[in-house]
């Protein structure tokens, strides 16, 4: 009974060999391909590259398969192998103003230059079960051709950059320096906007979905609007030393959003629009407006607002908590034993209560 | 899966990760008690399953090593299982069960009953490096008041605890101080273990990955519980005997034996236990003590 009671290695074999059975389902039905995953569950798989850090579709398909559909679970699987990958060294700042766009949209301007493209979005679909679907031919021909879209890259200018012009919007800061590396160096607050960026963008999406609601119920309320929102494939450079110039080495798709925000000045800085930004792999519409107005709200001590204790103003509640592999680790862990711990509260409490009942006894 | 572990590095991290990991263990014996801060890598376990002691492990393990995972004091509860088999696999490593054999001794949550040697090294797994985080829960913070000494919120907490409970109400992870400079959490091993961290000979290492944090005691540092001269403190364990091997000084596990909650007791260090079976010792057996 005792040694059933610490489980052991014959237990932890059958359990994996069960988990294995489970993932699979019921035999009758075909075996998933990873490549019918990376191209028919792409939202999912830009959540896992994003939030797993690592940008390979058909490894993120790969771990979404291994992990039965759990994303944190696929997440896990590929941050464990990213952190195993040697560093060659790295990429040039990718431009977005290059970006060839398959969305993008502003609720700040109706006409833009470049035009504004709806591309393909759930935004205005009406959220009825399509039973079409659940018949095994479920795609009918649409008259698009995609194949050769876009026909020709325009580089289409951020449309906040119109308002910069005008001198109403604040300017971003060029950085020149490395912003640092947060799976390489420990975090040490207060972080640059750079890093707290770099932390966001892997991010649990639920988490910074929340908090970011909270900034439009009033917990730090900034009001946003979305400049701009794009999403789109991007080139990804990087200079070769021995070559001395740099080569494309990869094409990766990323949401981008801008907001702009409104200030009314401060002591530092005079009224003007504010930006919050967010950058992500994927199409990840919901995530990078949720960062955005995070990232916003985080910048209250650079622009001489107000703290009112808010968790979205909050450095180092947000850095601290929004990772979800850190978070699901501790929360879950406490289903490991903790006979030691607990039989040591066990037997403080009934010292405690042994001594109130004694002194009971005494009084009466 | 033997393939796909050959292509990861003796014991999993690669030579870069391992030495950032050494500086950081130098600082840290240098410094005993400090917190030094570290970029833990992800592990292929979850945070909280001991990330930080298997990154710690995996630094200071060497080809010829003998390794003894241990979780709750015991060799074959599932988590120590699981992490004894990550390094066979990785590092191919030679694994024991028996103390007193051990050159790494990764643990949670216990010390070993056998007091550890010269040369050997534990390792434990922290999950809240920061002895100060339930008092104050900002990491800015609590960094200041190591620096500064500032120690008083720790001693009026011990002290409520004694007007309102009678006793300090911490049964485990009970806050030391190392060399009388800085309090230090010593992971969460029962108030038991405290004293065996003191004057150990064997070099005490502290992991904790996803905070980020390693701290260490070198052999033979002086670490002292934190108490009152009129409430000094006093260590804790079940009143009983093992009813395996008739311990009686032995830190104990409580095992109910039936549907009426009968209790019995075992030792937690079952290295401990069976040593002492092997040498003819016998308890009063499950079934026959009475709660």
């Amino acid at each position: 009974m005792y040694v059933a009671v610490k489980g052991g290695e014959k237990a932890i074999e059958r359990a994996h060999q069960w988990l294995n059975e489970e993932r699979r389902g019921n035999k009758q039905y075909p075996s998933l391909s990873v490549h019918q995953i990376q191209e028919q569950m792409k939202l999912a798989v830009g959540r896992v590259m994003a939030e797993g850090s690592l940008y390979d579709p058909e490894l993120a398909a790969l771990a979404i398969k291994q992990a039965s559909g759990d994303l944190v679970e696929a997440i896990f699987l590929i941050r464990a192998y990213r952190t195993t990958l040697p560093r060659f060294g790295s990429s040039l700042p990718i431009n977005t103003d290059k970006m060839r766009c398959k969305r993008r949209i502003s609720a700040t301007f109706k006409d833009i230059p470049g035009g504004q493209i709806l591309g393909p979005t759930y935004d205005y679909t009406h959220r009825l079960l399509d039973f079409k679907l659940l018949a095994e031919e479920d795609y009918e021909a649409s008259e698009l051709n995609l194949e050769d879209y876009p026909a020709e890259i325009k580089e289409k200018p951020h449309i906040l950059e119109l308002l910069n012009k005008e001198g109403i919007i604040e300017q971003e800061i060029k950085s020149e320096t490395f912003t640092g590396d947060i799976t390489r160096e420990p975090l040490e607050l207060p972080a640059s906007r750079a890093l707290r960026l770099q932390i966001l963008a892997r991010a649990d999406e639920g988490f910074l979905l929340g908090i970011g609601y909270s900034t439009q119920r009033g917990y730090a309320r900034n009001h946003a609007f979305i400049g701009e929102l794009r999403v789109g494939f991007v080139t990804v450079e990087m200079e070769i030393p021995e070559l001395g110039f740099a080569i494309e080495i990869a094409e990766i798709e990323l949401t981008e959003c801008e907001t702009v925000n409104q200030f009314q000045g401060s002591k530092t800085e005079p009224a003007q629009f504010t930006r919050g930004y967010g950058l992500i792999f994927g199409q990840q519409e919901r995530k990078a407006i949720s960062v955005a107005l995070v990232d916003r709200a985080l910048r209250w001590r650079e622009l001489g607002e107000e703290y009112t204790g808010s968790p979205a103003q909050d450095e180092e509640f947000i850095l601290y908590h929004c990772d979800n592999i850190q978070a699901t680790g501790f929360v879950e862990h406490i289903k490991l034993p903790h006979y030691v711990d607990f039989q040591s509260e066990l037997e403080l409490l009934r010292r405690m209560r042994t001594e109130v009942e004694t002194c009971g006894e005494l009084k009466e | 899966m033997t393939d796909k572990f050959q292509n990861y590095n003796f014991a999993y991290l690669d030579e870069q990760t391992k030495r950032m990991i050494r500086r950081s263990l130098l600082k840290a014996i240098a410094i005993p008690g400090y917190q030094v801060p570290f970029a833990s890598r992800e592990m292929p376990m979850p945070y909280g399953w001991g990330t930080g002691g298997v990154q710690l492990t995996a630094a200071c393990l060497t080809p010829g090593d003998k390794i003894k995972v241990i979780d709750q004091g015991a060799d074959d509860t599932t988590n120590a299982v699981s992490i004894r088999k990550f390094f066979e696999k990785t590092a191919g490593i030679k694994t024991t069960f028996k103390t007193n054999q051990a050159d790494i001794i990764q643990t949670r949550h216990r010390i070993p009953e056998e007091p550890l040697v010269d040369g050997q090294i534990i390792v434990f797994q922290v999950p809240i490096p920061e002895p100060l985080r339930f008092l104050e829960p900002r990491e800015s913070e609590t960094r200041k008041m190591h620096a500064l000494s500032e120690y008083g919120l720790m001693h009026v907490k011990l002290y409520e605890d004694i007007s309102i409970h009678g006793h300090i109400s911490t049964s485990y992870a009970y806050p030391v101080k190392v060399e009388g400079r800085y309090v230090m959490d010593p992971s969460p091993i029962p108030k038991f273990d405290n004293p065996k961290l003191s004057k150990s000979a064997a070099l005490q290492l502290f992991g904790a990955g996803r905070e980020q944090r390693i701290y260490a005691l070198p052999p033979y540092t002086s670490v002292t519980s934190l108490d009152f001269e009129d409430f000094p403190f006093s260590r804790l364990r079940a009143q009983g005997n093992c009813a395996l091997c008739g311990a009686t000084e032995s830190y104990l596990d409580e095992i109910i034996t039936n549907d009426k909650g009968t209790r019995s007791y075992i030792c937690s260090d079952t290295d401990y236990c069976n040593s002492r079976t092997e040498l003819g010792h016998l308890g009063n057996g499950l079934d026959e003590v009475e709660s």
